[in-house]
């Protein structure tokens, strides 16, 4: 068999994934960003050209800032706590103890959970009134009176960071054990003879072994934390006082609750470029980590 | 290609439905409701199905979303092909429906009996620019609960006249120790927030614009706010109403953890319900109150009207439905968690009975509605102001500046 | 062995017990607020049992008498399982000749790869074109047109997976049955496919997983119960419009019932799957 036939068979068998890939997301963003350049509703009129005009009334207008920073902080606290957590948890269902498998399984399940189950959970966990947080804090003396978790700008962000984590930490946990039992025992029970401790043991035998799934798993996660929407949209739409609005969020706003699809296109489109550069400027690390890893 | 595959399983899906069998050629109308105070789900439902079986021809859905949800899946449904038929809508979107064609002008509909019956006040609800844009259906305002065990004890005789009176009077029963924090409010980052803070505007006698031009940065706008800033510093606000939408309301309320709340008529009858709450009988209702020299009472206009899509295919029998629905038989049979928009009902023992205090606060309440701004922009309006609200009260910046800066981002 | 050390294996129980009890108390909490009457929900201090279980939450969110809430509710149960069966079924359909020949012609990998970068937009950056386009079909407020949008999200991830599952099956074994004169489709069906059956299954869990979970397209383009999915309907639900956190609580844990119990249930060819894509990264 000729190798232009191979080739032509494969195009041939990608065919039906490509077509529908660029009808329903090739065309979509193109037409985004026709829509960035125009004034159009999302009802009524077409929409005439207005250039960059949209552009620079987003990255000028203060919501946009405000916003990236929220986004930013999000992301970074959350995916930062993900990996910290994920990876003692990991460490700690390597040892040997009775019930492990079974504590094993159980990671799977905020995995599993919806997020917008996991999100319903969490709001009604803070509820002020009559949530099960204010409930136990004050029942164990921790807290003299019940707190208003989502309707403070210094916890409400946190407290949706938290539920975030409760429901991603288990997976990096997993990805990082599967990691954990690919190190060879006698590599780690050579560096118990050469006297190693437990963090050398971490930084020289375990971490080579860990740095490429992680970095992985830290690439997904950063990707969609920086999209957020639906546990932000289910536990505080973006309140209080636009304090834990995302970006994805204000894109929804601007081209759905007001209508203007033009500057809401131009808004997407500059939340999609910087998602870009922060997944090409992740994947260059990738490459590096596990050229060193190996 | 994909439209005819999505025809062809449609139509698949059409042909299927055929061979049930119908005992009628059936017309099939899809409503949106909202599952949230005024008429109850189960009373939407039933009144619908009394609708259904005096036309047995006529199918109803029933949609029900948040009202946080009601203008958005309005405005979205319009691109479907099965859209809505029939939408609730509230006071503050006529203008922009309208514009963007998403209701259809139905003043050849109304009949001189509905003009000379409904009351005044609940038409400017589905009316802009001179024409009509449905039927009010929710007549309703926010009005002042209070729970008269917790005054009785305080020693209070009578509720609040005026907003001052109201924190005095809460300061009271702060002090004698009753409750930690005795008024509740809807302030979450919402609509619900500006319901309140319209109230107060209409007692300070504020002013949202003025020649199409943001007004409520100045005088009663801006006392309004003032007003709200200090009962939550005072801490005699519920902090906690800085996240409350209404239902949080009336659950803290029935809960006997409010002494006062400012909610819609719909609370009334179900905080006097004793399978849910812990206060039957113990509620009491006047209108939302005044201030000395410049009002008596106060109250925003929370009405919404039912309308028909410009998408429906059947806006006669859409009508019918709406008709039926806002008719004086129906609504004075359903007139416990909402009143009747017609002027006899509330003389109607039928409509009175058990619910005097309520009709009483409603005659002077209703009288007194203050309208939000109209303009097919009020949605960013909206949001700006929410956001004034909620950076005052968190102390982030002043009442001034927060009301300047959303004069600014108001789109007028 | 530090693990002989009696403290360090003290410390190890502990700390286990710690995730165990972070990992349940959440779930346990949903579950009990679930068959709570409304009463002990509101008590304050709060009541963390109830005096009485209360099932009827279930009984009346499942019920499906015309125009109640359970019909609603079952409604959105089963939306939400047309989408992402049809979804699920059609990615894996996509992903088997695709993922094969990624697998067996690397020279056009390059295109797998830019499949898999989409997953970088944010569903906003489409949403508009999206619904204006399906408006167009008349494919709003419709399963078809919902399950079409969730393939895009479904396609990468099980076009990699199925990819990765065919590498590992010798090309020798496929040549054979080519050389005894069996076409591709024929070898895929003897050969390929039973050997990568695995695969195939843990992807199309995947992809079951990933479609249930989808909430942004479904609050865009499903308005009623013709197409409303569950996530939307939860979403409705916890609105704030809803007093009796049972109840959302009762929804909740039904709408976490099938991909828990997948969970659990596959976890074995779940954890696989995910670090076979994170390992190989």
């Amino acid at each position: 068999m000729s190798g232009t036939w191979m080739t032509t068979r494969a195009w041939l068998l990608m065919l039906p994934l490509l077509v529908i890939m660029v009808a329903v997301i090739g065309w979509p963003l193109v037409d985004t960003v026709r829509l960035s350049f125009t004034d159009a509703q999302l009802v009524g009129t077409a929409g005439n050209y207005v250039g960059f005009d949209n552009y620079t009334k987003m990255l000028t207008s203060s919501n946009f800032t405000r916003t990236l920073s929220t986004t930013t902080w999000f992301a970074v606290v959350s995916v930062a706590a993900e990996m910290v957590l994920g990876v003692l948890a990991a460490l700690l269902l390597n040892q040997e103890f009775r019930g492990r498998a079974v504590l094993r399984g159980l990671m799977i399940l905020p995995w599993a959970l919806p997020t917008v189950v996991n999100a319903t959970l969490w709001r009604l966990i803070y509820n002020p009134e009559y949530g099960a947080l204010n409930a136990a804090l004050t029942q164990l003396h921790l807290i003299d009176d019940y707190r208003s978790w989502l309707g403070e700008p210094g916890t409400a962000l946190a407290a949706l960071i938290v539920a975030d984590c409760w429901k991603n930490f288990p997976l990096v946990a997993l990805i990082a054990l599967a990691a954990l039992q690919a190190v060879p025992r006698d590599i780690t029970a050579a560096a118990l003879v050469d006297g190693a401790g437990p963090f050398n043991r971490f930084r020289f035998v375990m971490l080579p072994y860990l740095a490429g799934p992680l970095m992985v798993a830290l690439v997904l996660r950063t990707i969609e934390a920086f999209k957020v929407f639906d546990i932000i949209w289910v536990m505080t739409r973006g309140g209080p006082a636009n304090s834990t609005r995302s970006l994805s969020i204000l894109v929804y706003q601007e081209a759905f609750s007001f209508q203007r699809a033009g500057s809401g296109a131009s808004l997407a489109l500059i939340v999609t470029l910087l998602v870009t550069v922060l997944a090409v400027a992740y994947a260059t690390l990738v490459r590096k980590t596990a050229g060193s890893a190996t | 290609m994909l439209k005819s595959i999505g025809k062809t399983l449609m139509g698949a899906v059409f042909v299927g439905g055929l061979f049930v069998p119908h005992a009628f050629a059936e017309t099939t109308l899809n409503a949106l409701f909202m599952a949230q105070a005024a008429y109850s789900e189960a009373d939407v439902r039933s009144m619908t199905e009394a609708f259904t079986k005096a036309n047995p021809d006529i199918k109803v859905n029933l949609e029900f979303v948040p009202y946080e949800g009601l203008h958005d899946k309005t405005v979205l449904a319009q691109g479907s092909g099965g859209g809505y038929d029939v939408v609730l809508f509230d006071v503050i979107w006529p203008a922009e429906y309208a514009t963007n064609k998403v209701l259809v002008d139905v003043s050849s509909k109304i009949t001189d009996d509905m003009k000379k019956g409904v009351l005044p006040g609940a038409w400017t609800t589905v009316q802009y620019d001179g024409k009509y844009y449905g039927m009010p259906w929710i007549l309703d305002t926010k009005y002042l609960f209070y729970n008269k065990e917790i005054l009785e004890k305080a020693g209070i005789k009578a509720p609040p006249k005026t907003w001052e009176e109201l924190g005095q009077q809460a300061k009271i029963i702060q002090e004698k120790g009753l409750l930690k924090t005795p008024i509740a409010w809807s302030w979450s980052q919402a609509e619900a927030a500006v319901c309140d803070y319209t109230t107060l505007v209409s007692a300070y006698g504020g002013d949202f614009l003025k020649d199409g031009k943001p007004d409520f940065q100045n005088g009663g706008g801006l006392s309004a706010l003032k007003y709200m800033v200090d009962s939550y510093k005072s801490g005699l606000t519920n902090p906690n109403s800085k996240e409350f939408l209404e239902e949080d309301v009336r659950k803290v309320f029935e809960n006997g953890d409010a002494a006062f709340a400012l909610n819609w008529t719909y609370m009334y009858n179900m905080a006097n319900d004793p399978k849910d709450s812990k206060v039957a009988g113990k509620v009491g209702v006047v209108p939302a109150p005044g201030v000395a020299g410049t009002s008596e009472v106060s109250a925003v206009n929370g009405s919404m009207g039912l309308g028909i899509t410009a998408v429906s295919k059947h806006p006669d029998e859409a009508w019918k439905y709406i008709e039926f629905m806002t008719s004086q038989a129906t609504q004075n049979q359903y007139a416990k968690l909402s009143l009747p928009i017609w002027a006899s009902s509330y003389d109607d023992p039928a409509v009175t009975k058990g619910q005097e205090e309520l009709i009483a606060a409603a005659k002077l309440g209703l009288a007194a509605m203050y309208p939000r701004p109209t303009t097919p922009k009020y949605q960013q309006l909206s949001t700006a102001l929410q956001q004034a609200i909620q950076e005052s009260l968190l102390g982030q910046t002043t009442p001034e500046d927060a009301l300047k800066t959303a004069a600014e981002n108001s789109g007028l | 062995m530090e693990r002989k050390n009696p403290v360090f294996t003290a410390f190890v129980y502990i700390c286990a017990l710690l995730l165990a009890a972070v990992i349940l108390a959440p779930l346990a909490w949903l579950f009990v607020m679930s068959i709570s009457p409304a009463a002990d929900l509101a008590a304050k201090p709060l009541r963390w049992w109830p005096q009485a279980a209360d099932f009827s939450r279930y009984v009346q969110l499942l019920s499906r008498a015309e125009n109640s809430a359970g019909a609603a509710f079952t409604a959105s149960l089963r939306n939400s399982l047309e989408v992402a069966g049809m979804a699920t079924l059609a990615a894996v359909v996509l992903a088997v000749p695709a993922g094969w020949a990624v697998s067996r012609t690397p020279s056009v990998g390059w295109s797998l790869s830019m499949v898999i970068a989409t997953y970088m937009l944010p569903p906003v950056a489409l949403s508009v074109p999206l619904y204006m386009g399906l408006s167009w079909l008349g494919l709003l407020n419709n399963v078809f047109g919902l399950a079409l949008i969730y393939l895009t999200i479904l396609a990468p991830f099980t076009t990699w997976l199925m990819k990765s599952g065919f590498d590992s099956i010798p090309r020798e074994i496929e040549a054979a049955a080519m050389i005894d004169g069996a076409g591709l489709f024929q070898t895929w069906r003897i050969i390929t496919l039973p050997l990568a059956a695995p695969v195939v299954a843990t992807s199309a869990l995947f992809a079951v997983l990933l479609a249930w979970d989808e909430f942004f397209y479904a609050l865009l383009f499903t308005s009623d119960q013709r197409a409303k999915t569950l996530t939307v309907a939860i979403a409705d639900l916890a609105g704030g419009r809803v007093s009796d956190y049972g109840l959302i609580a009762t929804a909740g844990v039904l709408a976490a019932l099938p991909p828990v119990l997948i969970g659990l249930v596959m976890q074995r060819a779940l954890i696989s799957g995910l670090t076979s894509g994170g390992v190989k990264g």
